[in-house]
């Protein structure tokens, strides 16, 4: 089943004088339990059409199905409700807030949760994700005390806390040395196949997309070939 | 109730983490809200305090004189008639229910003698000593004038400061005797001094006795002022027939031992000159007014329609307006407190604002993960309402602190008040809601992808 599906994708800036097309007509599919990287220098649009999938903002035109639903008509806090229960985001410079501990910032995105969740379920699910993370003993820490590789996955346990449907992740290891690139991609595989989360990394760096299972490359706001890559999986897709 | 709770845990995390701009940012409201209790118990203390000033003044006291006497189609004015008596006053200090005590003056203007001291004092009071509680009068040396004095007439006396002065140039009045036209009065006691009234006239030139003594012993009439004149005229040293006595030509015949003896004595009256009412508050005073007119038209067996054979005066219109300067003096400086409050309020707009350009990361953050335009603006409007009334709290306490040392100082009547306590509690949510809400409004307008990118 697909997750994602987009027909005819476009992004249109008004910038001073003109108009500045940055997707123009961008058609994908994406099913459920894909690793996928999305590729593409910058400039190339690769970030609009991230923000995009991940409902923060909406297509000037074209139709975006996201697990069944048409998102591209939704009003802002419909979109924040989706972002909270279906999509987690993993950034390039993490995001985590300072001075507070790896704990409370895995507990950030169940504050939001629509229908209320209890603060002894929500903690429980926090913990559990940093064990799965492999920070168990750290979750008291601030991330000024944690180094850049476990700053990373304390983001990704929070991605993941409310369980989503898709993780986003931008630019994931562009802060990280290869050795620790390297813990978080296998980590970003390990979800993959034994959570069964959909995951798109956005890169530039054909070794983070030699990781996905099919890469998604993007020029000028248009995709290119979708090629079938990587030693992980079969093409589930065409 | 959980995102309350989660919400007022994130704001007060927040908080925390920079805890000296928030110490600081608080200040103004606690300044504020210092200034604004402090002015208002000040305020209230004050109008006490003159209240208490001018109940001493007797500003809760009522006089009730007799009407005007006519004969003849001449009136003698008011004071003349002879119908109010001890047992008035007695009458409606036990009837009134709003009264709480009542005492009957006599009055007379006489020479006081102390061995080659002369004075005549502005008040000569007969009284009871219900008196001195009226008028709030304590006695700072020696003994007041007992029931016992009254009923026994006992030739004793209070002085007042001035008489003292006046007749002891030595200070020590109490145990001497004073002779007020010839009769010998023990000074028991010294009254404290009081100052002048409203009137300007001096209170402390004064001599209080019990009245029995003044009006059977002394004075022995109740048309004192008559008397006075003729006392005057016959002890006048300005007397012809005492400067030159061989010119002196007698005008009238003399009248014979018998003659004398068969002319009638004029019946002496147990009439008083006035009764003096204490209220216990200045709001009893028409009550009280109304149960005295009663009661005395009933013991006077005044028909319903006839006039009223007294008249009942009080000074109830100064002391009120008295208030309501203070009032005014009150309303004034909590305005000016409310300035600094509203000075406040604006210092904690200016920390939101640059709070929320700091954080906007954390806010696209926060929007990213899923929190909602509201999540955003209530998270900053608590956060300054947190602020505020933790201000606030400290403020009720520096406030109170600052009245208490000014009750100490200056032994004003300072009490808590709590509706200003309660007013200003709301005032710091409000002052909170009102000026957090601009920034915390701004936040939650952010887009999301700008903030994250913020750097």
């Amino acid at each position: 089943m697909d997750l994602i599906k987009t027909d005819g994708l476009y992004k249109t800036y008004r910038l001073g004088g003109g108009d500045l097309a940055v997707l123009k007509g961008v058609s994908l599919t994406i099913a459920t339990g894909e690793l996928v990287a999305l590729m593409g220098a910058s400039g190339s649009g690769k970030t609009t059409l991230m923000n995009i999938l991940g409902c923060l903002d909406r297509p000037t035109a074209g139709s975006y199905f996201f697990d069944g639903q048409e998102i591209s008509r939704l009003s802002p806090n419909q979109r924040a409700v989706l972002r909270n229960s279906k999509i987690g985001f993993v950034f390039q410079n993490f995001n985590l807030l300072p001075r507070t501990s790896a704990l409370e910032n895995v507990l950030l995105p169940t504050n939001y949760v629509e229908d209320g969740l209890s603060a002894k379920a929500a903690r429980q699910r926090a913990v559990q994700w940093l064990e799965r993370v492999g920070l168990a003993e750290r979750m008291h820490h601030e991330p000024a005390q944690l180094s850049g590789g476990q700053q990373q996955r304390v983001a990704i346990a929070r991605a993941l806390v409310n369980n989503p449907r898709l993780v986003l992740a931008d630019e994931p290891t562009g802060n990280l040395d290869s050795h620790t690139s390297e813990e978080v991609l296998q980590m970003f595989q390990q979800l993959n196949t034994g959570q069964g989360i959909t995951m798109v990394l956005v890169t530039h760096d054909a070794n983070v997309a030699a990781h996905a299972q099919r890469v998604i490359h993007i020029k000028d706001g248009l995709i290119g070939d979708a090629v079938a890559a990587g030693p992980a999986g079969g093409p589930p897709h065409a | 109730m959980l995102k309350i709770t989660a919400t007022l845990k994130t704001a007060f995390r927040a908080l925390r983490r920079n805890p000296l701009r928030s110490a600081l940012t608080t200040l103004g409201i606690i300044i504020g809200i210092a200034s604004v209790i402090a002015m208002v118990q000040i305020g209230e203390g004050s109008s006490a305090a003159i209240k208490q000033t001018f109940t001493s003044m007797g500003a809760n006291t009522l006089i009730v004189f007799p009407g005007a006497a006519a004969s003849g189609g001449v009136s003698f004015g008011g004071g003349s008639a002879v119908t109010l008596t001890a047992e008035d006053a007695a009458a409606i200090a036990r009837d009134c229910p709003t009264v709480a005590a009542a005492a009957p003056m006599v009055h007379a203007r006489l020479q006081l003698v102390r061995g080659n001291q002369n004075w005549v004092p502005q008040f000569i009071y007969g009284t009871t000593p219900a008196f001195l509680k009226i008028r709030d009068w304590p006695v700072v040396e020696g003994r007041p004038i007992t029931n016992a004095d009254v009923l026994g007439a006992n030739e004793v006396c209070l002085l007042g400061q001035t008489d003292v002065r006046e007749l002891f140039p030595s200070g020590r009045a109490v145990g001497k005797t004073i002779l007020v036209q010839n009769v010998p009065l023990r000074v028991v006691g010294v009254l404290a001094r009081k100052g002048a009234n409203m009137m300007g006239m001096d209170q402390d030139d004064v001599i209080v006795l019990p009245w029995t003594t003044l009006k059977y012993r002394v004075s022995g009439s109740a048309l004192e002022n008559q008397n006075q004149n003729t006392a005057a005229a016959s002890s006048s040293p300005a007397s012809t027939d005492q400067l030159y006595p061989e010119t002196a030509q007698s005008l009238y015949p003399t009248a014979s031992a018998s003659e004398q003896l068969d002319t009638p004595q004029p019946v002496s009256f147990p009439n008083v000159n006035g009764i003096f009412v204490a209220v216990p508050t200045l709001a009893q005073i028409p009550q009280a007014t109304q149960e005295i007119t009663t009661l005395l038209r009933q013991r006077h067996h005044l028909q319903p329609g006839q006039p009223s054979d007294f008249n009942i005066r009080n000074l109830a219109e100064i002391s009120q307006a008295l208030g309501k300067t203070s009032t005014m003096m009150t309303n004034l400086l909590t305005g000016v407190a409310l300035i600094s409050l509203l000075v406040g309020g604006v210092g904690i707009m200016n920390i939101m604002l640059v709070s929320v350009t700091e954080r906007t990361r954390e806010i696209g953050l926060r929007m990213a993960v899923g929190a909602k335009a509201r999540d955003i603006l209530s998270q900053f409007v608590l956060e300054a309402m947190v602020l505020c009334l933790c201000g606030g709290l400290l403020g009720i306490i520096a406030g109170e602190g600052l009245s208490s040392l000014i009750k100490n100082m200056l032994h004003w009547p300072i009490a808590v008040s709590v509706p200003a306590i309660i007013a200003s509690v709301a005032v710091a949510a409000g002052v909170g809601l009102i000026f957090g809400w601009y920034p915390a409004w701004k936040a939650s307008r952010l887009d999301p992808i700008e903030a994250l990118r913020y750097e």
